[in-house]
């Protein structure tokens, strides 16, 4: 753990210097792109939504491209950044493994499944949320009830049974897209797998509020019983948590996330895991300074990745890919690095 | 204080104690001593609550706060975010934390020495300043009964006397009534008031330490010989155990 990360981790300024460092972050991104707009134009079009202007300066197509394709992309990535991140830190904390994401107890998968199904049936909009959400659950019980034996959960046979459920399911997908129609359906089932924002709209906007914010205000208020199950079960229930309700609420909460950006956006993977990790080197493990400051940096990650995602090359490169080609190699440092550190449990 | 009546706890599907009843008053010094597997940790989970046991009654008098066995935490905890989690049961479930919680952990880890500690990180401390944080966690839940699990299996000897001397203090100047498990007779001899020896599924030894704790009863209990050894002039004592069965020529 580095002494200075640490020292600026812990002043009471960083949250919100992080948070402005996203605000920034997001009216640049608006900038980005074929068509040329300034961040003061950016600032005046937004700004006109609320106080309506007299003298416009800027044309209605600069209009279009901020507020019907560049903005709800931008908040669809800072939605999804933030939502992913927070829920691979409350994973993490409740499961008391630092390589746990959702990705890895199955919810993915299983949410993956669920939208792939709703697709095969011609079901989209709320139809396809629901069923996501209902298979992420339903694949996070049954690797708890895997990993389960005599009331207690094994890490090791935990990230096996999320392995066996993942494997299950990618098999099912696998199934489901033999079955599509190789013209339409087979192409849309494929290219929402891959993971992208880049036709998000405004009803999936709303769709990704509802999945992330209750959810993520919830994780945050159970904030210190995270810290007590981090202990263990069996010692945070002596210290007086009532441990079912906080696996529950908190397996529930977190497989929400996951199921509306998996029906929203398709799979993308290892935000949820590598960011918990720049968070508490950043700020240390209590979760209540770590969550906030986990989906932030999340928010801005994942706005800087779609930002690549879209103006790196010509062709719409989806976002799914790029997070698993930077996360992958950070997952190996951080790796190497508990490797180092004697084991996981010396983060 | 604590009494405890006829009870029976099972683990697993499997009957571990049957028949269990021992007292202990308050401002006491329990020391439970059994081999490995017996139930010594079943039934401090008893004690603290979170076991039910299938029958008989368990009474504690006051809160209780358990200390596990030595073990790492998966994050980079500082050694005041493991001793506030156990203001826990004061917090609340959606609660963080107070102004107030703070205060109540910085008093504790002065009264323990270990104030010095507060900042750093909790994995990188040694086994024995671990240990004492882990009690300051517990004594941090006001709690009046201290129930530690072998707190000083992995300790060297410095430090095994480090925790001893402080059980020893909170029980006397604190009024704390303890029990705590071990496998070295010498923790109970020095610290405790009051024995109980498991020896078996139905069979327990329980009493004042200058009854109970003698020779034969901790060989009946290991199946080890183990003889009674003076330190010259003192008065003070020790058990010495005979660990090769093949030695038995030698006369203890």
């Amino acid at each position: 753990m580095s002494g200075l990360s640490r020292r600026l981790g812990t002043s009471p300024l960083f949250l919100p210097l992080l948070s402005g460092l996203l605000v920034a972050a997001m009216l640049i991104s608006v900038t980005i792109g074929r068509f040329d707009l300034e961040v003061g134009d950016v600032i005046a079009i937004l700004w006109s939504n609320i106080v309506p202007a007299s003298d416009a300066t800027w044309s209605e197509m600069s209009v279009t491209v901020v507020e019907q394709v560049r903005l709800p992309r931008i908040l669809a990535a800072v939605l999804i950044g933030f939502g992913l991140s927070v829920s691979g830190a409350a994973l993490q904390g409740l499961f008391r493994n630092p390589l746990v994401d959702p990705g890895v107890i199955g919810v993915t998968a299983g949410a993956g499944f669920g939208g792939t199904l709703a697709i095969l049936l011609g079901i989209g909009g709320y139809g396809l949320l629901a069923i996501a959400f209902c298979f992420g659950i339903a694949s996070v019980v049954v690797v708890k009830f895997l990993a389960s034996v005599g009331g207690r959960t094994s890490m090791l046979t935990l990230v096996l049974a999320g392995v066996v459920i993942s494997a299950f399911f990618s098999a099912a997908i696998s199934i489901a897209k033999l079955l599509a129609d190789p013209f339409q359906k087979l192409p849309a089932i494929t290219y929402w797998l891959m993971g992208s924002i880049a036709s998000v709209n405004y009803t999936d906007l709303l769709l990704l509020c509802i999945a992330i914010g209750p959810a993520t205000v919830l994780i945050y208020l159970l904030r210190f019983q995270i810290n007590l199950m981090s202990l263990g079960e069996e010692r945070a229930q002596a210290l007086g948590t009532p441990v079912g309700a906080v696996r529950w609420t908190v397996l529930l909460a977190t497989a929400m996330i996951s199921a509306g950006v998996v029906a929203t956006s398709g799979i993308i993977g290892w935000v949820g895991l590598v960011m918990p990790h720049v968070a508490r080197t950043l700020v240390g493990a209590d979760h209540g300074r770590m969550l906030p400051v986990c989906g932030v940096i999340g928010a801005i990650y994942l706005l800087l990745v779609d930002n690549v995602a879209r103006a790196a090359t010509t062709a719409e490169i989806p976002l799914g890919i790029i997070t698993a080609l930077i996360g992958v190699p950070v997952f190996a440092v951080i790796l190497r690095r508990l490797q180092a550190g004697g084991g996981w449990r010396n983060d | 204080m604590i009494e405890v009546e006829d009870l029976a706890v099972s683990r697993g599907g499997r009957t571990v104690l049957q028949g269990c009843s021992f007292s202990l008053r308050e401002g006491g010094i329990l020391a439970i001593l059994g081999r490995n597997g017996i139930g010594k940790t079943s039934l401090l989970s008893v004690l603290v609550g979170t076991l039910t046991p299938d029958s008989g009654t368990c009474r504690i008098h006051g809160r209780a706060g358990y200390v596990p066995q030595l073990f790492n935490v998966p994050f980079s905890y500082s050694v005041m975010d493991i001793a506030l989690m156990g203001r826990a049961a004061k917090i609340g479930l959606f609660g963080a934390p107070r102004r107030q919680d703070y205060a109540a952990v910085r008093r504790l880890l002065d009264m323990m020495g270990i104030a010095d500690l507060e900042e750093q990180t909790f994995n990188t401390l040694s086994g024995g300043q671990r240990q004492l944080v882990m009690i300051a966690q517990a004594l941090a839940s006001d709690c009046r009964v201290l129930i530690l699990d072998e707190p000083c299996s992995a300790l060297d000897y410095k430090n095994q006397g480090i925790v001893i001397d402080l059980l020893h203090r909170l029980a006397t100047e604190h009024g704390l009534t303890i029990v705590f498990t071990t496998h070295a007779p010498q923790h109970a001899i020095e610290v405790a008031s009051d024995v109980l020896l498991i020896g078996g599924r139905e069979s327990f030894v329980n009493g004042p330490v200058e009854t109970v704790l003698t020779a034969e009863n901790l060989t009946d209990l290991y199946d080890v010989r183990t003889a009674r050894a003076e330190f010259a002039g003192s008065g003070s004592f020790t058990f010495a155990p005979m660990l090769r069965q093949d030695r038995g020529d030698v006369a203890p």
